[in-house]
């Protein structure tokens, strides 16, 4: 049983396995054996168990908190308040969005769940125990969970201690583009439609929770957390910043970040969470090594959540169905901490490619971050910073516009996309896109699913009184941040390394600073040292995730691995072949000029057989030099990326309703992605398929709501439905392939494409299957109840 | 606590424990015998990511104790592949792009085993309800499907050819 993947032509063979091969995964040989080594696995000798006491109440005031019954509880070696930490400074920690975070509260609890009090105990079990011994005492306060009802100038202010001037619930106030052109824009326009779209409130829920291991060696005065982070480097530099606030002796030479297997990232293992510092706070007064681990109902009810925007858009489309404007005003709920992961400048992330895959003059575009008495929000779920929410918002206006207006939704793209001759083309709010050619992606999914027949179909259904819907999302991606001169997190500019070393027998080890959660970097990387240098990806080692050795990096999330810190791997490995330039030239006696690269080896223009293979200079690089050069074949590149990368695609949906439950069915569904230059298909079709079943999760499934109380109704896999193999399709895909002129590969990014695209595309074909009954709108999560009011509404279920 | 003593069949080896009443048996086999290949995803029984086989049926072990499984005979990932030869479905994974950060692969190629040892030619359908109780966040499934069928003709054709074999030899 063979698969056939589609990627560009590959220029090296299978058995080198650059660019282009569907590579066996190198990872699996553990996985599949059970061998992998997640943090859980990890256990070191001595090591004590860390549990966390978490508040029932969304907004208390903690009157008093008794640990003597928990300390009488056998196992039970501490009871950390936040009382306790205060004497250390450490109760509160900066968040990388520039806010405040308590680490545990000395006097208010913010919201259900949050940290009140850590055990430490011999065992797990017996840290359950003493966990279930604290007593605590609350006096509830009033709870504000209405992000609207937060900006009222009567509302209590839940952060007191913000200071002069911050008093209220707003955190802040951002906008792009140009409001008085876009409001003539929209005065000029015939038509205007204009909706309210709630993206609601939603957790990665990977399958793995989190968890550390923190090991402070006293004698040493050196401090190693075993921990899931998408983002090592920057943990331990935040970690050196923390200790050095509160006057630990912690320098940042003296930590050690590593990260093993992840079970799943998807951006919730970006955040520093109060149990990871509790651990290491822990292992610092008992001096043993402290284990912390997240059940899962701690995991969906306390960690930072993704989305929860709420969105204000109106477009306008002139009489020749142009689209002329764009007005976004949003309200975005970041909870009682902002912990946002995203860069400094960009308090609402990249929210202005909102203006999507299509060509119009005049944007405008304002979110304010409102405090509620919530977990943190404003972290990832699969997505570069907050595109998902500006794709939803774009691709359900077009549907409306086009339904307003008559016109079929496929023709209404095709007639406002930007045309590829546009490329590189500036957007409304500024962006430069870099390449696309979204007509011909377009045209591919419908082609693949017989467009024109299934409107027909529709057609008679709908004569007959069945629901059916096709839904269309055309959307453009923005990830692999990104340019240095606009961003950064905490400061630290958002470019990542490489280092390469060539061994004499012409075999190589790669480290990255950037850390696979599941996508495959062992095997892609090693792809792209092959692609460069012809050493075969089976003879490349890459190794990352251990802060002591691998080169600084931003990590992985935002689809920036393959963007930056790929990219960073292509250069190094061009550098190393410059120097093996020269050592050919010396091992040919030939001028450098005379030399020509091809397969793996450099050979003497004009006469081929004169040649010297990439195996054959590695060993010279360190038995024959010429006089004068050092010793070795190795490079180190931290790569800058000139602009952002923007992968692109057109997915089709088609569903059947069932009237008499409102129940949705995905009948088919067609992806066809554009990620430029593709290093392995197999990959990256596994990337979109994953990517796909999560843009179905929040498009019909998955919500984090909360009562009036502000408690989470959704805190367990019982009641927050991740999507089994029953309720996904079979994802259909197809491909087009436009390489980013800018990126030394061509290659765009792919893992978040579909999470992206998906959630548009199935609200679409949803409301396509109602539209003639008056349904304008329905926002996600669509589940059978909120179908089945509206047929209920119209006399129809 | 008072404890239990437990003595049960890991992987074919018998495995003696001293536990507390109160031990999940996946917690039994990770923190006491150390065989980390089974995880823990969530605490509800919805993930799956626990899953082995006790007396055959293939079973949550975090929705079971250590002591209900006193005397039976337990088989966890590690005990799936012979040496150096991997079982069928763990070559079919790594085949067929079936997995991707490996978390819930080990139980889900549990479930798998299952859903064959019941019926060795399910529809895709089949497979699809059979592994309903194992959550993956990665691949979609479409993969793991393909996986599953892959291996499925693998041990159907390998039981033919055991049985071609057994025919000729009786003839």
């Amino acid at each position: 049983m063979t698969t056939t993947y589609e990627a560009q032509a590959p220029t090296t063979t299978p058995e080198v396995g650059g660019m282009g091969h569907a590579r066996k995964r190198v990872e699996d040989a553990r996985f599949i054996r059970g061998a992998g080594h997640y943090i859980d696995d990890i256990n070191l000798p001595g090591q004590l168990w860390l549990d966390i006491v978490r508040s029932p109440y969304a907004h208390a005031r903690i009157k008093g908190i008794d640990d003597s019954e928990a300390m009488k509880v056998p196992g039970v070696a501490a009871v950390i308040t936040g009382k306790a930490l205060e004497t250390y400074g450490l109760h509160w920690m900066p968040t990388i969005a520039g806010d405040n975070q308590m680490v545990l509260p000395t006097d208010t609890v913010m919201f259900q769940s949050q940290e009140v009090a850590a055990v430490i105990a011999t065992s797990r079990y017996a840290a359950a125990d003493g966990v279930a011994a604290v007593m605590v005492d609350y006096e509830p306060l009033p709870v504000v969970v209405d992000p609207y009802k937060a900006m009222d100038a009567s509302a209590p202010v839940l952060r007191p201690d913000r200071g002069e001037g911050k008093q209220n619930n707003h955190i802040w106030h951002w906008e792009s583009g140009d409001r008085s052109a876009t409001d003539a824009a929209l005065a000029a326009s015939k038509t205007r439609v204009k909706e309210h779209l709630y993206i609601p409130r939603i957790h990665v829920a990977s399958i793995e929770t989190c968890g550390c291991v923190a090991d402070w060696d006293a004698v040493n005065g050196h401090l190693t957390l075993h921990m899931t982070s998408q983002a090592p480097h920057a943990i331990r530099t935040v970690l050196a910043i923390v200790a050095a606030g509160a006057g630990l002796p912690i320098p940042e030479h003296k930590i050690r970040v590593i990260t093993h297997d992840i079970g799943g990232g998807f951006g919730g293992k970006v955040p520093v969470y109060p149990g990871y510092v509790l651990a290491v706070a822990a292992s610092f007064l008992t001096g043993k090594p402290v284990k912390w681990i997240e059940d899962r109902a701690e995991n969906l009810q306390a960690d930072s959540f993704a989305r929860d925007y709420h969105i204000d858009a109106e477009m306008g489309v002139s009489a020749e169905g142009r689209i002329t404007a764009l007005k976004v005003k949003t309200l975005a709920d970041h909870g009682a901490f902002d912990s946002q992961a995203a860069p400094s400048k960009f308090p609402a992330g990249l929210f202005n490619v909102i203006t999507g895959s299509y060509d119009f003059a005049s944007a405008h575009v304002e979110v304010d971050g409102v405090y509620t008495n919530k977990p943190p929000g404003g972290v990832a779920y699969r997505c570069s910073f907050r595109v998902t929410e500006a794709v939803h918002a774009i691709e359900r206006l077009v549907d409306i516009a086009a339904n307003e207006i008559g016109m079929d939704p496929a023709e209404f793209r095709m007639r406002n996309f930007i045309r590829a001759d546009q490329f590189p083309y500036r957007s409304p709010t500024g962006w430069e896109y870099d390449s696309g050619d979204y007509h011909a992606a377009l045209r591919k999914a419908m082609d693949l699913i017989g467009y024109d027949d299934l409107r027909r179909e529709q057609a008679e259904k709908r004569a007959r009184g069945e629901l059916m819907g096709i839904g269309i999302a055309s959307f453009t991606e923005i990830v692999g941040a990104g340019p240095s001169h606009d961003f950064d997190i905490i400061g630290l500019k958002m470019n990542d390394g490489a280092e390469l070393r060539v061994h004499p027998t012409g075999k190589a080890l790669l480290r990255i600073g950037s850390q696979t959660q599941g996508q495959g970097h062992e095997t892609t990387y090693a792809q792209i040292v092959a692609e460069e240098l012809g050493i075969p990806a089976s003879d490349v080692k890459v190794e990352y995730g251990d802060t002591d050795t691998a080169p600084y990096g931003l990590g992985t999330y935002g689809s920036r691995s393959t963007p930056v810190s790929g990219a960073a791997t292509a250069i190094a490995s061009r550098k190393v072949r410059d120097k093996a330039r020269k050592l050919a030239a010396h091992l040919l006696e030939a001028a450098e000029d005379d030399l020509e690269w091809t397969n793996g080896k450099f050979s003497v223009k004009g006469s081929p057989d004169r040649s010297k293979t990439i195996g054959e200079i590695a060993f010279a690089a360190y038995t024959n030099y010429p006089a004068g050069m050092e010793m070795g074949l190795e490079a180190v590149d931290y790569y800058d990326p000139p602009n952002f990368t923007y992968p692109f695609g057109s997915y089709i949906c088609v569903v059947d309703i069932d009237k008499g439950t409102g129940q949705v069915k995905i009948r088919r569904f067609v992806a066809v992605d554009d990620c430029g230059n593709i290093i392995n298909p197999m990959i990256v079709e596994g990337q979109i398929h994953g990517g796909l079943t999560m843009g179905l999760a929040p498009a019909l499934y998955e919500e984090i709501s909360y009562d009036e109380n502000g408690n989470n109704l959704a805190g367990t896999f019982m009641d927050y439905l991740l999507p089994t193999a029953m309720e996904t399709p079979a994802w259909e895909t197809g491909k087009t392939i436009t390489p980013s002129p800018h990126h030394p590969l061509g290659a765009k990014g792919v893992g978040e494409s579909a999470t992206v695209g998906a959630p548009p595309a199935i609200a679409n074909a949803v409301v396509d299957a109602l539209w003639h009954l008056g349904v304008r709108h329905i926002d996600i999560p669509i589940t059978p109840q909120k179908v089945w009011r509206l047929l209920h509404e119209r006399g129809i279920a | 606590m008072s404890t239990h003593h437990i003595s049960l069949t890991v992987n074919g080896a018998i495995r003696e424990a001293d536990v507390e009443p109160r031990l999940l048996l996946v917690h039994l086999l990770r923190d006491v015998f150390g065989l980390t290949g089974t995880h823990i995803g969530c605490d509800t029984s919805n993930c799956g990511a626990c899953t082995v086989h006790v007396g055959g049926v293939s079973a949550k072990s975090c929705t079971m104790l250590a002591v209900q499984a006193d005397g039976l005979d337990v088989r966890t990932i590690e005990g799936m592949a012979d040496g150096a030869a991997l079982h069928p479905l763990q070559q079919a994974f790594w085949d067929q792009h079936g997995l991707q950060c490996g978390f819930c692969t080990p139980g889900m190629i549990m479930q798998a085993a299952w859903v064959l040892a019941k019926d060795p030619d399910p529809s895709e359908a089949a497979i699809r309800e059979g592994i309903s109780g194992n959550l993956c966040r990665c691949t979609g499934y479409v993969n793991i499907v393909k996986a599953i069928q892959q291996a499925a003709a693998e041990i159907r054709a390998a039981a033919e050819t055991q049985t071609g074999a057994a025919v000729a030899a009786a003839g």
